[in-house]
């Protein structure tokens, strides 16, 4: 059964949590990012949850996902923790990936999440490979390729596209068309008008659907999961949604105006998906104030949890290369430099 | 160890070429593993376009053994992710030179996982393929491009000189949970060799064999060249004593074999088919110099190919393919 589905109430308040957790993770990820305290870059999601959500809301919990450039929101919707995530973009010893990771790698296999990606385009042929090793093995999971518009342009997204189609893979890949691939609108990166055409070349399926609607997504992703485990092969479903923060944090942003970014904000998943809950009945105001307080809480949470933890000892950056340690390795590593000083003598 | 003893220390061996020790390898691997299966272009039904894989599609079906589409960075990726998935892909690149289709997956994916995500993923993925010029296939089917591989972090390279080394690495690439790529020289996939053929023989990453004693210079060769050494080796018995290695793993690299060699012979040819600048070469040298400096009695050489493609027209074609006449003038000159 899965984590979470719209079918239920108790669901659909998950999903909302979710989509709140993605949207308080992120500002503050852009808040700490500013300060100075998060290094390198950070992509944000926010503007984006009913995708994350309503995709993994239409998975099982072992199902895989491979994710993109603006990996957090994933992460969330699929499950994983914000304390070891903020962990990880703190450069933490505690952070999923012991620090070498940061925010465009998260990653959890254990849990299905085969990482964000610093490469447009990297994820689907991850997602096509996961699907070869379920089918491969008869197991009754589906593996999930986000990818951005930008993406849709790159060539080894076709070729994995192409594949799993050829080879009838219990794969489905999202397209996250948030109008634009860093900097410039989609408009001017593909010819067709929906990016969910380009499923013609493969003769499969190609849907386009609300990316700010929740439940739009996941009926979509739900019925692609259902094909993709008859044995009838992927799905490719395009969202249309919007990025409401910059390609990354800092971007001055010159290539959109504030009016555009206002319409949108109008359309925003989370109000949408609150405020239908609230008209039916399931949830009042005071209890969404009480899970906007509660999420604020455990963000807070997180990133105290992330400023306390360890950073990683200087070793730590000679492990993992491989199963085992090689000598070439090695002999480094028996000399970390957390002294500062430098390499000498007789090393090997 | 050297290559005689590992030899006699199998109970059986069997005559037969580097093609069919791979293939052996391949097939014992497969029914060792139910985890393993091939995938490439053309492995399946047409048995591989150098017949590597010939008859492994009619033995082991279409599951164990997959045609893909001609898409490199689409197939490579896949075997990427599904390495990190549960099974043990063994990916064939029919020559070495369409990787450059496929890099992306290979130096940003499959090498960066296991660091990138903190050691919690293995990727069990092999990559087999061609290398070499020789047969007149010019520039775009004869490259040499172990060094990228070599030298890229998390990835390792093997690159056999004899039949028993290729289906002693072929196996070993494919038991390891790390990203192995075996480079076969195209150019020796008929030459013959003493194969053991105990299911369980493998040859471990990173040791070398030393193939031929001697006592005054040391070739550490690769491929193609570990055999054309030992010819030399042969034609120059009555003046010179050489010993010759065939290095069989270029990340990890057996420093050791090869500096206790020198630090006996005093004197070192690295003769490897891959252009010379940056390459192979350099790495062994650089080691060789940090580990037995002061046992050289003369300066170490280099054969490869002079940091050229691979031209067409035969006379061409020999005047930069590197051969154990270029191994004999480097000996001559130093010793």
């Amino acid at each position: 059964m899965a984590d979470y589905t719209l079918d239920t109430e108790e669901g659909r308040r998950e999903a909302l949590r979710r989509m709140l957790t993605i949207r308080e993770f992120d500002s503050t990820a852009g808040d700490y990012f500013a300060d100075g305290e998060i290094p390198g870059f950070v992509h944000l999601y926010i503007g984006e949850e009913a995708v994350g959500v309503g995709t993994c809301a239409a998975l099982e919990p072992d199902d895989y996902i491979a994710s993109t450039h603006r990996g957090h929101g994933h992460c969330i919707a699929k499950g994983l923790d914000p304390k070891l995530m903020m962990a990880e973009l703190f450069g933490k010893q505690d952070g999923y990936c012991n620090g070498k990771g940061g925010s465009m790698h998260i990653a959890d296999v254990d849990s299905g999440m085969l990482g964000a990606n610093g490469i447009v385009g990297a994820g689907p042929p991850l997602a096509t490979g996961a699907a070869l090793s379920i089918d491969y093995d008869d197991r009754e999971q589906v593996a999930v390729g986000f990818l951005g518009d930008g993406a849709v342009a790159q060539g080894q997204v076709h070729e994995a596209i192409n594949l799993a189609a050829t080879w009838d893979l219990p794969a489905v890949f999202v397209v996250e068309n948030n109008h634009y691939g860093e900097g410039t609108p989609v408009e001017e990166q593909h010819n067709v008008d929906d990016l969910s055409d380009t499923a013609g070349a493969y003769d499969i399926p190609g849907v386009t659907v609300d990316g700010m609607d929740v439940t739009a997504v996941a009926e979509a992703i739900e019925e692609a999961r259902k094909r993709a485990r008859d044995g009838d092969g992927p799905t490719i479903v395009e969202a249309e949604t919007y990025r409401y923060r910059g390609h990354y944090e800092g971007d001055e942003e010159p290539y959109r105006d504030e009016d555009e970014i206002e319409k949108w904000k109008e359309q925003d998943p989370i109000d949408r998906f609150s405020e239908l809950l609230v008209d039916r009945g399931e949830l009042t105001e005071e209890e969404l104030e009480e899970l906007r307080d509660e999420i604020e809480t455990e963000i807070k949470e997180a990133v105290e949890y992330a400023q306390d933890a360890p950073l990683p000892d200087p070793s730590e950056a000679y492990e993992d290369m491989f199963a085992e340690m090689p000598p070439e390795i090695e002999r480094f590593a028996s000399q970390a430099r957390a002294d500062g000083g430098s390499l000498g003598g007789d090393r090997r | 160890m050297t290559a005689q003893a590992e030899i006699e220390r199998a109970e059986e061996t069997e005559t037969m070429t580097v093609r069919e020790a791979i293939r052996m390898g391949l097939r014992e691997e497969l029914e060792r593993d139910e985890d393993v299966y091939l995938m490439g272009e053309d492995v399946g039904k047409f048995g591989g376009v150098l017949e590597v894989t010939s008859g492994l599609w009619e033995e082991f079906g279409d599951e164990r053994v997959r045609d893909t589409p001609i898409s490199e960075a689409g197939f490579i990726g896949a075997a990427t992710g599904a390495a990190a998935t549960g099974t043990r892909p063994v990916a064939e690149l029919m020559f070495s030179d369409f990787m450059g289709v496929s890099m992306e997956q290979i130096m940003n994916q499959m090498a960066k996982m296991r660091y990138m995500f903190g050691g919690k993923t293995e990727m069990p993925v092999t990559v087999r393929t061609t290398e070499g010029g020789g047969m007149g296939a010019a520039s775009q089917h004869s490259g040499t491009v172990h060094t990228w591989i070599a030298h890229f972090p998390g990835l390792k390279a093997v690159a056999p000189g004899t039949a028993a080394a290729a289906k002693g690495l072929t196996k070993a690439a494919v038991r390891s949970d790390d990203p192995v790529f075996v480079f076969e020289n195209k150019m020796i996939y008929e030459q013959q060799g003493e194969v053991p053929t105990d299911e369980e023989f493998t040859v471990p990453l990173g040791e070398a064999a030393v193939e031929r004693e001697g006592e005054d210079v040391t070739v550490v060769a690769t491929q193609r060249l570990v055999g054309e050494s030992l010819q030399t080796a042969d034609s120059l018995a009555d003046d010179v004593s050489v010993e010759v290695i065939d290095a069989r793993s270029l990340y990890p690299l057996d420093t050791e074999t090869i500096a206790e060699s020198v630090r006996k012979t005093g004197r070192l040819v690295v003769a490897d088919e891959s252009p010379l600048s940056y390459g192979v070469h350099a790495e062994i040298v650089s080691r060789v110099q940090e580990e037995a400096f002061f046992s050289l009695d003369a300066p170490i050489q280099r054969i490869g190919t002079p940091d050229t493609h691979m031209p067409f027209s035969p006379p061409l074609e020999q005047e930069v393919l590197p051969d154990g006449d270029d191994v004999r003038e480097a000996i001559e000159l130093i010793t």
